[in-house]
């Protein structure tokens, strides 16, 4: 059984363009402003908090394949490339890299875009929109812009898929089949996702932006950051419901030491907290809650939770971080990293 | 756990397939579909389910689905709720978990393939909200039931099992890959049995969307022919039983063929556009080759991904030539995309049970529309109904992209 690292981590979120931005943004602890988002027929708007435009133009966005590309894109190609630095620098591009990329929403902007002119006009759609509102289309872009990857998946789910998808590439990893695996979560906004948000849980606030792990098995590559587990996926389905999956998850998670970080995914809204709150109420430990700051960014919100995590275990901070991710309509996961020299003890693999 | 991964087991074990559903427009089931693919039967007609009447192409294979459900455990208010795409998902996989006489359980995997998911609802999302935004009604429902694993959900509660889902979106190849993804959870230990499938239904954005492309045919979807001029949509649906040899013969289970082999690349030559050697489409039959171990000499029909376009047909042709080598000058070959349309991210599904059909009953699934070969393709299409010996078959999934994936199959005696 192979080990598995985190090799680096990368984040663009509405704090910024990278992991040090959302860092600084938590460690405030100050809900970031939001934006209005116009939506048709309204003369209220809804509330979201974007990303910023950048300082400079991203270099990549030069890129001849990402010219066209929707900020979805560029999230995720911020986010990997920030992932995958460290890699690269060490590994002078020869690497075999797999690609998951997990979306709940995916490519909203271009699907309105392109789904509103053939409303007015079929003869006049765009053809160039059409094939960026696929949900494969960021991997595809991500593939191009990295070349190095030699295998790519693009996962749909709720949030917690994005902690299937590192177990995916933890998997490619232990067969050979890459030397490293990228898994990176991301969303966009448009005033119909937020529309929707608004019907589902409305006191929840609007996130874009993107996250991203690195993962190897090479110790070397490794950033100081050790993945220890990821519990099993706890479906939601009629017999089994989102506080006992949330319930399933915590206890496969197992008792934690002192000194541990909780990374949750709780948010603005009382009535979607509520069974991952029942589920860590035994937790007495540090806790920090990226949406609470950021907002609700659906698969970027799981991956901000992951990079933040893998982040304080990497600085210092703490020994060993906790994820708790209880997805909006799906299964709720966990996932444990902890300093890679570190001798804390992990929990058996019977969940006990 | 999903990490750390338990042990492999010392030796893979074989999988088989032991239940098969599938819904398209020949039909819905086995027999009604085995007997419209022998046959080449075209199964196009003129789009109903939304206004065409500005597009460029009319036509599309639309499925007959019947307003009844099988009984299932959903309630009367879950299925109401049900989009055609969920409905013709939660079809074929209660018809592969009834052929293969599962029991309710837990820990039972669901990976399906989907490029939209309920993207219906999502568009009527979309209408209501930008033409009546201040009406609700039905907007909440519908953002729920728009996404894909709320689908997988209703797949659940309906058949009474749980387990995890995982649902892929590799374009085109979703639904080869969902199916090669199961087979790898089977083969590394970390499941007995999987469920597997793709499905999508006709959407006006996704049908607008390959107009506006010009990649539909104005006139017959030619897969391979010289005069080929693009592809034809359809919709539908396919799931597959799942499990080891092992389990399948300690309780009896009548065996409908094995999955021996799977291979996935990745194309990074362009979006939509494949490389025009066919670089990644050669790679995924070598890797699947290699995983079953066997050579092209050993295959005995290749079910193409073939969507009639011009740039897909001749980077494939090109890919089965140098991939076949000597082999491809008798390697019958067909694309049953020209009876039922491209169904995206149901097709690689659908024609992994195509090619079951043609190992259980030895013949070659005939290519209904064909007249003139391309010139680039210097293997046998398989254009009209035959009856042959086939072991082993080959099925190829390509998608917008770029990845690429190639399951082998074979025959049970």
């Amino acid at each position: 059984m192979s080990r598995v690292f985190v090799a680096g981590v990368g984040a663009v979120s509405p704090a910024g363009w990278n992991v040090a931005a959302l860092r600084e943004a938590l460690d405030q602890g100050q809900p970031l402003p939001t934006e209005p988002v116009v939506r048709p027929g309204w003369e209220k708007p809804l509330q979201a908090r974007p990303v910023p435009s950048p300082a400079s133009r991203p270099e990549f966005l030069a890129h001849p394949r990402l010219r066209r590309t929707s900020p979805i894109t560029h999230y995720a190609a911020a986010a990997a490339l920030e992932a995958v630095a460290g890699l690269r620098a060490k590994h002078d591009g020869n690497c075999r890299l797999g690609l998951v990329v997990c979306l709940q929403s995916g490519c909203v902007n271009y699907s309105c875009r392109f789904y509103d002119e053939m409303l007015k006009d079929p003869a006049t759609a765009s053809p160039l929109l059409f094939p960026e509102t696929v949900f494969a289309a960021p991997a595809s872009h991500l593939a191009t812009l990295l070349e190095a990857v030699t295998l790519s998946y693009t996962l749909v789910g709720d949030p917690a898929c994005f902690l299937q998808g590192a177990s995916l590439g933890a998997q490619w990893l232990e067969e050979n089949r890459v030397d490293a695996c990228l898994i990176v979560g991301a969303e966009e906004t448009n005033w119909i996702i937020a529309d929707a948000l608004w019907h589902l849980d409305r006191p929840a606030v609007l996130a874009s932006g993107g996250g991203a792990l690195c993962l190897c098995c090479d110790p070397e590559m490794s950033a100081g950051v050790e993945l220890m587990a990821i519990t099993d996926p706890h479906t939601y389905s009629a017999r089994n419901s989102r506080l006992r999956a949330a319930r399933a998850m915590r206890g496969q998670l197992g008792k934690s030491s002192p000194g541990e970080l909780l990374c949750d995914g709780l948010g603005d809204s009382p009535r979607a907290n509520a069974p991952e709150l029942s589920a860590w109420r035994d937790w007495t430990g540090p806790r920090v809650s990226p949406k609470r700051i950021l907002g609700e960014g659906l698969m970027a919100s799981a991956a901000w939770q992951c990079v933040v995590a893998c982040d304080a275990v990497a600085n210092g901070r703490f020994a060993a971080a906790n994820v708790s991710l209880v997805g909006s309509n799906q299964q709720a996961i966990g996932a444990r990293f902890v300093r890679a020299d570190s001798s804390i003890s992990h929990f058996a693999s019977d969940g006990s | 756990m999903l990490f750390p991964l338990s042990p492999p087991p010392a030796a893979p074990p074989r999988v088989v397939v032991t239940g098969a559903g599938i819904v398209t427009a020949l039909g819905i089931g086995w027999k009604p579909n085995a007997e419209g693919f022998r046959a080449g039967r075209l199964a196009f007609r003129p789009v109903s389910h939304f206004d065409v009447s500005r597009q460029r192409v009319k036509v599309a294979a639309e499925v007959d689905l019947p307003d009844a459900l099988p009984p299932t455990g959903l309630s009367r208010r879950q299925v109401a709720r049900l989009d055609r795409a969920g409905a013709m998902l939660l079809r074929a996989a209660c018809g592969a978990w009834q052929q293969a006489q599962w029991q309710s359980a837990d820990n039972v995997p669901l990976v399906l393939g989907t490029t939209a998911g309920g993207m219906s609802l999502g568009e009527a999302y979309f209408r209501q909200a930008t033409r009546m935004p201040r009406r609700h009604r039905q907007q909440t429902t519908r953002a729920i039931h728009y996404q894909a694993q709320v689908q997988g959900r209703m797949v659940l509660d309906g058949l009474g099992f749980n387990g995890p889902i995982t649902i892929i979106s590799n374009a085109c190849a979703s639904g080869t890959s969902a199916i090669g993804h199961a087979w790898d959870l089977i083969r590394r230990g970390q499941a007995k049995r999987v469920l597997a499938g793709g499905y999508d239904a006709l959407s006006e954005l996704v049908f607008s969307g390959f107009d506006a492309l010009q990649a539909l045919s104005p006139t017959v979807c030619r897969p391979f022919d010289a005069r080929r001029d693009g592809l034809a949509m359809g919709e539908g649906a396919a799931a597959v039983a799942l499990e080891t040899l092992e389990g399948a013969r300690r309780r009896g289970a009548a065996i409908l063929g094995e999955i021996i082999g799977y291979g996935t690349t990745i194309d990074r030559h362009h979006l939509t556009q494949p490389h025009p050697q066919g670089d990644a489409a050669l790679s995924a039959m070598r890797l699947a080759c290699e995983a079953a171990s066997v050579t092209p000499a050993d295959i005995d029909y290749v079910n193409a991904h073939g969507t009639g376009t011009l740039l897909n047909d001749s980077a494939e042709a090109l890919a089965i030539r140098r991939w076949a080598g000597g082999r491809a000058a008798t390697l019958p070959v067909s694309s049953t995309k020209a009876s039922i349309g491209h169904l995206l991210g149901g097709s690689g599904a659908v024609e992994a049970v195509v090619c079951l059909m043609a190992l259980r009953e030895q013949w070659l699934p005939a290519q209904g529309a064909f007249e003139s070969p391309d010139p680039a393709c210097n293997f046998p299409i398989v254009h009209k109904p035959q009856d042959a010996r086939v072991n082993v078959a080959l099925s190829n999934s390509f998608g917008f992209g770029g990845v690429n994936a190639t399951l082998i199959l074979r025959r049970w005696i």
